[in-house]
């Protein structure tokens, strides 16, 4: 069994009256792809936000890679190597794919102003190592060809891989993905699955909400279903499908 | 054989870059002498101006353009370097500091300014950012106007005048520079003087622009969130644009100061604010070359319909009928409101320029209206 | 004379004001998240207005109730025409455009409206004719004047009268939709342009009431003084919680309280180092700090950032 990368500790967050998420405790480990589902409004998305430090939990504690996660940091979130997609997506869409990748490095990288200024040998040559970095990255998620073109000019799917390409531009240990497949039809879908295999036979672990129920069932190792903020659930997929309480979450079936 | 031609186009390229740059290069140095022929001297103190302007603008393109946090205040910056050369070359405190201490210096109070401005409001909402940075300047200013009480710092509203002009190399640049039995008049010798400190601010913009910094500030401005999540300290990022901007602005001051002789809370104001912001929002935001032409737009602007708003009169009525100061500012508002309903992204926006430069016509359907 | 009261009936007085100018700033920017930079000259054209009607009328021997209330309606008009040409013309073209590009365009307007003013009345101040009772009452050893209970009196009255058009009616109902989702309310049935016309229309008559009130208090009036008041009067509204309305008021009411007192007090406070004519200070002290402590000021309601 391989070791424990991720642990949610009893995680609890309220939006005023709303209770996005009640007493969420998982684990995730190493090199796993682990999916978290549940209806619309379950609160998977929230999780999201409270595990990168964009939402301030009000209660519980993340633990990473035997690191205690610090709220509402964001970025040193990003630096102990917890990468994401959002749902909707966000790009910086007056940038180029390129640069959009290339900010992904911001955080493995150090030039400043005055290294900026002055092009020293140590900043050229991170440069250009971030520069090569980011073309692999374009390469590696297929979309090379649309290296120089903005961001918000790309298609829906290739936004979607974009995304993907510069979240891995962190090297992050842990890479969550929010609803990636969402809009994609058989053939995209199908090309993401690849994708997605391919980022965990790099030795990234990958923590995947998803809606497409085949895709979740055939790419994830486990399977933690949300319903109204709790965690009703968590196995391996085949027996997740035939969990009654999931079943009912999901309205009579829909799921199986 | 692709890649000969390429390689080809390449050197052409980079002849045709070459040549560009020497003609450029040309036309800034004998600029000076056409206008002061041609125009007259008062052109030419306008030409300078337009220099300073420049730098200013590029300053606040730092803030606005690049990290997108609307500044209304800038101009405060502009305050801090010319108030401390003021303090530190005239007889008022009876120091005359030389001018490669002071700017620096100007430069480097500016950007502590623009930190301390920075620290407490850079996670407030754009639009209370804006109003915050709008009190700074107003807080500035008025300072500036009272404190020559109990203690005489600032002079109060009269300013501080015979402020020294600037001293390069044993030469002021107040008189006619002799040298070698060639005469360069003061007004000339400024302008090469503003000309090489708005270059230089000019390459440090463009190397911050491609660099790892410039491309958090601009990730910043587009979604802020993701920015975070990709592991940008949003906050330091953003208070070093804030730095990085208003120790443009000190330079200015500083060479505002020595070049004009006086300073006083006025020029401040304001009104200098928006005009700045102006000349980076209408050039074309985030974009240099754009920013450079709202500066030189926007000071020429103004001037052209000073110096002809009085003589049209004249011309058409045979006296003038209507206030021309007030005139020249109004038919200023006016341009002002139809450049931006022709032009929301400005005169010289920076995605054009992408957009010709790869010959990109994608439309953006997809993002619309999100 | 008491000091201390004195001070808080003229911040009362000065605060009504303000607080009549940010309910301008606070419906535009409540309905359209846009901060109308030109509000402040709307209430100097006011002031000019209504300044000359009663110019013009002082002398005519009809009574003063009626010349105010003439100066009134003229500078109501001028400024709702005013107001609804500024949206049609400056901002509702620019409605989809990058966000600074109607900031612009307003300041755009502030300066041609300015310049317009300059040209009709001429760049010096006006003075106010000498046409209103100077009768002062005495309170707890404080002096306030019968224009000075009328101003409060009027502002309070136009201030209800708006909450109770907000809340009550069903134009009321149809900008509370705009200002919470302008796409739904669309869909809803409610015409959008129209609302916000309407809402320039009524922020323009509120900023003629203070503009011939402003003028009326310091008995002066001159193309510049939209300027610092529009500044002030936002503050106020930024200080209340832009976009609420009871923020606005609020907002302009401890504006103005804090700075008469602070102007009162500054002087003792700081040793005489600083004096009284930092009062311009304050309404940015406060403004920052609330920011700082309470970044969607006092009655606003605190957005969290969706991500
Ligand atoms: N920023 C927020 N403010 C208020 N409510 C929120 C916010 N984010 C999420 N919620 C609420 O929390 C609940 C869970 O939402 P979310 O996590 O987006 O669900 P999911 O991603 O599973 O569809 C929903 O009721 C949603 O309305
Ligand atoms: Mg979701």
């Amino acid at each position: 069994m391989s070791s424990t990368l991720l642990e949610a500790r009893a995680i609890d967050k309220h939006f005023g009256g709303v209770t996005a998420l009640r007493n969420v405790s998982l684990t995730i480990r190493q090199g796993e792809i682990y999916g978290l589902i549940g209806p619309n409004g379950a609160g998977k998305t929230s999780f999201f936000n409270v595990l990168t430090g964009l939402y301030h939990p009000d209660g519980g504690e993340l633990i990473f890679a035997g690191e205690k996660l610090q709220a509402s940091a964001p970025h040193k979130v990003a630096k102990l190597g917890i990468a994401r997609t959002f749902q909707n997506i966000r790009l910086f869409g007056n940038m180029t794919a390129m640069e959009n990748v290339m900010v992904g490095r911001h955080v493995r990288t150090h030039a400043g102003v005055f290294g900026a200024v002055l092009h020293d040998r140590r900043t050229t040559r991170e440069e250009a190592a971030i520069r090569r970095r980011a073309e692999e990255l374009l390469n590696y998620v297929n979309i090379a060809d649309r290296a120089d073109d903005l961001a918000r000019h790309l298609s829906y799917g290739d936004q979607r891989r974009l995304e993907i390409a510069r979240a891995l531009a962190t090297d992050p240990k842990l890479l969550a993905l929010d609803e990636p497949a969402a809009g994609m039809n058989g053939t995209e879908t199908a090309s993401l699955r690849e994708l997605i295999e391919g980022i965990r036979k790099d030795g990234i672990t990958v923590l995947l909400i998803e809606h497409d129920v085949k895709l979740v069932m055939g790419l994830c190792d486990r399977v933690a279903v949300l319903d109204y903020g709790e965690k009703i659930c968590e196995d391996v997929p085949s027996l997740v499908q035939k969990d009654p309480k999931v079943i009912e979450a999901y309205l009579g079936g829909s799921i199986a | 054989m692709t890649s000969m031609s390429s390689l080809n186009a390449l050197r052409t390229d980079k002849r045709m870059v070459i040549a560009a740059t020497v003609i450029m290069g040309i036309a800034l140095a004998v600029l000076p002498f056409i206008i002061g022929s041609g125009l007259g001297n008062s052109w030419l103190r306008i030409l300078n101006f337009a220099l300073l302007y420049i730098m200013l603008a590029l300053g606040l393109n730092i803030v606005v353009g690049f990290a997108g946090l609307l500044d209304l205040g800038y101009i405060a910056f502009y305050a801090v370097g010319a108030y401390l050369y003021a303090l530190l070359a005239s007889p008022h405190f009876g120091l005359h500091l030389p001018v490669w201490v002071i700017i620096p210096a100007g430069a480097a109070l500016a950007g502590i300014f623009g930190a301390l401005l920075g620290a407490p409001t850079l996670r407030l909402r754009g639009d209370y950012l804006a109003i915050v940075t709008l009190g700074f300047g107003e807080i500035v200013r008025i300072f500036l106007n009272n404190l020559n009480a109990p203690v005489n710092i600032t002079n109060g509203p009269q300013g501080i005048s015979g402020i020294d002009p600037i001293h390069l190399g044993g030469f002021t640049l107040a008189k006619p520079i002799s040298l070698f039995g060639f005469t360069l008049p003061s007004l000339h010798a400024y302008y090469y003087l503003f000309l090489a400190l708005a270059l230089f601010i000019v390459f440090v913009t463009i190397r911050l622009e491609n660099s790892r910094i410039g491309r958090a500030w601009v990730a910043i401005r587009e979604d802020e969130i993701a920015a975070k999540s990709c592991g940008i300290n949003t906050r330091n990022i953003k208070l070093l644009a804030f730095t990085m901007g208003a120790s443009f602005g000190g330079v200015a001051g500083g060479l505002f100061a020595g070049f004009q002789g006086f300073v006083s809370p006025e020029s401040f104001n304001l009104m200098e604010s928006v005009m700045v912001l102006c000349m980076v929002v209408l050039g074309g935001m985030g974009n240099i070359p754009g920013v450079i032409l709202g500066g030189i737009l926007l000071t020429i602007l103004p001037e052209i319909f000073r110096h002809g708003s009085g003589p049209v009169q004249v011309a058409i009525f045979g006296k003038i009928l209507l206030d021309p100061e007030a005139l020249r500012m109004l038919l200023f508002g006016l341009a002002l409101i139809v450049v931006m309903l022709y032009r929301p992204a400005g005169l010289w926006p920076s995605t054009t320029r992408r957009r010709e430069f790869r010959g990109d016509s994608t439309n953006d359907v997809l993002k619309e209206g999100e | 004379m008491d000091i201390f009261i004195q001070q808080i009936i003229n911040g009362l007085v000065l605060g009504s004001i303000y607080a009549l100018v940010a309910l301008g700033y606070t419906m535009v920017y409540g309905i359209m998240g846009l901060i109308n930079f030109a509000h402040g000259e709307v209430v100097m054209i006011g002031a000019m207005v209504a300044l000359t009607v009663i110019k013009l009328l002082a002398n005519s021997g009809l009574p003063v109730f009626i010349i105010i209330l003439l100066a009134l309606a003229a500078a109501a008009v001028v400024c709702m025409a005013v107001g609804f040409s500024i949206e049609r013309i400056a901002y509702r073209p620019l409605r989809h455009a990058p966000k600074l590009a109607p900031l612009i365009t307003a300041i755009g307007v502030s300066i041609v409206l300015q310049n317009l003013s300059m040209l009709i009345w001429g760049r010096n101040y006006h003075a106010f004719p000498p046409i209103l009772p100077t009768s002062a009452h005495d309170v707890f050893g404080a002096t306030i004047t019968t224009l000075q209970v009328a101003i409060v009196l009027i502002a309070t009255l136009m201030m209800a009268g708006l909450i109770v058009l907000i809340h009550r009616t069903r134009l009321g109902r149809a900008m509370r939709a705009t200002s919470e989702n302008p796409s739904i309310a669309q869909l809803m049935g409610v015409n959008i342009n129209q609302i916000i016309s309407i809402t320039f229309i009524i922020g323009s008559a509120l900023a003629a009431v203070a503009g011939l009130m402003v003028s009326a208090n310091y008995s002066i009036a001159h193309y510049y003084m939209g300027f610092m008041l529009g500044l002030k009067a936002f503050t106020a509204a930024v200080l209340g919680g832009i976009g609420n309305i009871a923020g606005a008021v609020l907002g302009g009411i401890l504006l103005g309280l804090i700075e008469s007192l602070g102007a009162g007090y500054i002087g003792d406070l700081t040793g005489g180092f600083l004096g009284s004519h930092y009062q311009d200070i304050f309404a940015f002290f406060v403004l920052i700090g609330v920011l700082i402590f309470r970044p969607s000021g006092l009655v606003g309601e605190k957005v969290s950032e969706r991500a």
